[in-house]
């Protein structure tokens, strides 16, 4: 890519592809370029303008006022474009409208709610962890552990019946492969959007969900009123859509780091407690969402550049949560370190409300394998999976010893 | 390096707030003024939805809540009514006697018990500074195209507050000042019961008694209350040091007035984690395993508050000397 000020405004121009292959394989040489050429730096390829420092990029999540989500929280633009699908009414919505949904949901997922799933979740990933060693300590970490816990444990607590479960992956895959551009891999995914559509849709009624799960918790909001009949399968769609790939790419953020840097993992094996340290500066660390995009409500100045009304802005999200200018050593995975205040599952009213769900998977998983598992290695070259959205690995292959 | 000088800054400034300034006070009808209330260095200050309230730490150990009233839209101020009561307790007299601009005070929440739920129409009903949780209410309602209608009583048309803000909206807004219209029309304002439609009231308690009996034939959760008397006496809050004892190292962290429970620990080495540190995410939840939290969140419903048995320490304080934490 090319980097230049632009000599009208003193605004750095990149032409690089953010969504591009060469990025999405190893994006951390474009953050540094992007956060060390300015506060905001113009795109010309999508033509957006960027953030990518810590302090830009959180003061922007933070300013719904400003920095709107309801016109997409991706490259398309809600107020001039069709979205590919009823705008979701707690990422794509702000106040007024975000609120009710926004309450019913962080109620439901919330972290004195989930009291009662943290001992099943535990046996749970003990029973998990047991049977990936029972066939054999070396094995492939992303659909052993990462991809089989959360849909092991998710789709149960939702409430989701039995059939076509294996649609969840590659529709979260695609639903965040289209905050992106029209590239080739939104491509990839459109032939199944109408089928896979249709089923989580299906998913999200009344009479699909089982009676203790969060679908049902939503639609009881529904009948007391707190959300409408209309909206309640919104919020359903919305836990479909964006719990699961997620925390599979979570998990294996979090394994990676384990499997590359040993003397982390013999600290939280030495002391379990500090595995939700260790999930939180595996999201800070690698940030399994890398970008999302807001659009300007008035034109908003940005450390001396003025960015117009009406303008689509990439909030490097990753960048951010690796920015020296606001971490000590941020290429560093530590769990020494307190991860507090990463962006990596936003921040202010947007900021992720499943973040409890993701949390409590994750220590379960980490908890059962620190007490089974001594070491962790890379038993070959990890691959990544490429996503407009997500940091993702494809197959991460591992040797374990058992303690 | 003045960078780092300016990140420090914007994370203080992004979280923390444990206290607001009075930026002005005026005086907007016969015993009622209004406060606008700023962050000491001009920040954000947290989101809220109508129907929040905030407390407000005054003087010596005063807490009292108080509805936000102001633009929600406007991230820097916050606006309170705060009406004289004849039988004050304190908060209100120190309000209306002592509080100045310039003047901080310490902050709670916002916290909402009092959400506004999604509607094709309302139905509003004020009794005097009831009017404050409802005048947000109303914007809402203007904004997302949904029919409603305002039935405001009060003593005196002179004691009646945001008359002028009301007028803007014409014949949706029925001001009915009792020594100009009696009591209320309750019935003939409520009506029979309609589907879609919602029904808010705030005031004093024999107003909301009246409301209920009006609404006797409305399905119960179509009512939706909110107590305006002066709040419940809380538990005191200190304005004094107090100390959290971490249960796991037997350590013992001095809080002082000035810093979060959770700034202490962190500056004694004991970093729990957190995230929005506003008492609205839970991230930091703790357990308490000792001692009486002085809960300052927007999470816990009551019961959870009264059960005592975790906190925010973002924060939430202690109303005992000293607090046993699960750390």
């Amino acid at each position: 890519m090319t980097l230049a000020p632009s000599p009208a405004t003193d605004l750095p121009v990149s032409d690089a592809d953010p969504f591009g292959h060469e990025v999405l394989e190893d994006p951390l040489p474009l953050h540094h370029q992007l956060r060390e050429a300015g506060p905001v730096v113009y795109l010309s390829r999508y033509d957006v303008h960027a953030l990518s420092r810590y302090e830009q990029v959180q003061a922007a999540l933070v300013d719904w006022q400003q920095f709107q989500s309801a016109a997409g929280v991706g490259l398309s633009n809600f107020r001039t474009e069709e979205p590919w699908r009823p705008p979701s009414l707690l990422l794509e919505a702000d106040p007024p409208r975000h609120d009710a949904p926004r309450r019913v949901l962080t109620a439901v997922l919330g972290p004195r709610a989930l009291r009662r799933l943290r001992d099943r979740w535990a046996a749970d990933a003990e029973q998990l962890v047991d049977e990936v060693l029972a066939a054999g300590t070396e094995f492939d970490a992303v659909p052993a552990l990462a991809q089989a816990f959360p849909l092991r444990v998710f789709p149960d607590a939702v409430g989701l019946g039995p059939d076509g479960r294996e649609n969840l992956l590659p529709y979260g895959d695609h639903a965040f492969n289209a905050f992106g551009p029209a590239n080739d891999l939104v491509a990839k995914g459109t032939p199944r959007v109408a089928e896979l559509s249709g089923w989580v849709g299906e998913q999200c009624a009344r009479a699909a969900l089982s009676e203790d799960g969060f679908g049902a918790a939503i639609w009881a909001a529904a009948d007391r009123g707190e959300i409408t009949p209309q909206q309640a399968p919104l919020v359903v769609r919305s836990l479909l859509t964006a719990g699961v790939d997620t925390t599979v790419h979570a998990l294996s953020a979090i394994l990676h780091a384990f499997a590359t840097h040993p003397d982390q993992w013999a600290r939280l094996v030495a002391d379990p407690s500090l595995a939700r340290v260790a999930f939180d500066e595996a999201i800070r660390w690698e940030s399994p969402v890398q970008t999302f995009f807001r659009t300007t409500t008035a034109d908003v100045r940005i450390g001396g550049v003025v960015v117009p009304e009406g303008r689509k802005v990439l909030l490097f999200l990753a960048a951010a949560n690796r920015d020296p200018r606001r971490w000590t050593d941020p290429d560093t995975f530590d769990l020494g370190r307190d991860p507090s205040g990463h962006v990596g599952f936003g921040m202010g009213l947007h900021q992720c409300v499943g973040q409890h769900v993701a949390r409590l998977e994750a220590e379960a998983v980490l908890t059962a394998l620190s007490r089974r598992v001594r070491t962790i290695a890379l038993a070959g070259p990890a691959q990544r999976h490429h996503n407009n959205t997500l940091r993702a690995w494809h197959s991460m292959p591992v040797r374990l010893t058992v303690r | 390096m003045p960078q780092v000088e300016q990140s420090n800054e914007t994370r203080r400034s992004a979280v923390d707030r444990t206290v607001v300034q009075v930026a002005e006070k005026v005086r907007v009808a016969d015993g009622v003024v209004t406060l606008t209330l700023t962050a000491p260095d001009g920040g954000r200050l947290p989101d809220w939805t109508p129907g929040a309230h905030v407390d407000l730490t005054l003087g010596d150990g005063l807490s009292r809540q108080y509805s936000l009233c102001g633009d929600r839209w406007d991230a820097h101020s916050y606006r309170v009514g705060v009406l004289l009561e004849p039988a004050s307790r304190g908060g209100s007299r120190y309000v209306h006697e002592q509080l100045e601009p310039g003047h901080v005070v310490g902050l709670g929440g916002p916290r909402n018990h009092f959400p506004l739920v999604p509607a094709e129409s309302y139905l509003f009903v004020a009794g005097g500074i009831g009017i404050t949780p409802l005048l947000p209410m109303i914007v809402q309602a203007q904004l997302l195209g949904a029919d409603w209608r305002l039935l405001y009583g009060g003593r005196t048309r002179s004691s009646m507050a945001f008359l002028a803000e009301l007028s803007a909206y014409g014949d949706r807004v029925a001001v009915r000042p009792q020594d100009e219209s009696g009591l209320l029309d309750l019935a003939g304002f409520v009506g029979d019961p309609r589907p879609g439609t919602e029904v808010y009231s705030c005031g004093p308690a024999p107003l909301l008694t009246a409301m209920e009996a009006a609404c006797a034939a409305w399905p119960a959760r179509a009512l939706h209350t909110e107590r305006f008397a002066a709040a419940e006496q809380g538990p005191p809050v200190r304005t004094a040091a107090f100390d959290v004892q971490l249960h796991r190292t037997g350590r013992t962290v001095t809080v002082t007035p000035d810093v979060s429970v959770l700034e202490a620990l962190g500056a004694a080495g004991v970093d729990v984690l957190s995230s929005c540190r506003q008492g609205t995410c839970g991230t930091c939840e703790t357990t308490v395993l000792a001692g009486v939290p002085d809960h300052r969140d927007s999470l816990l419903s009551d019961d959870e508050r009264a059960a005592g048995d975790c906190m925010y320490p973002c924060v939430s304080r202690s109303c005992s000397d000293r607090l046993v934490l699960d750390l």
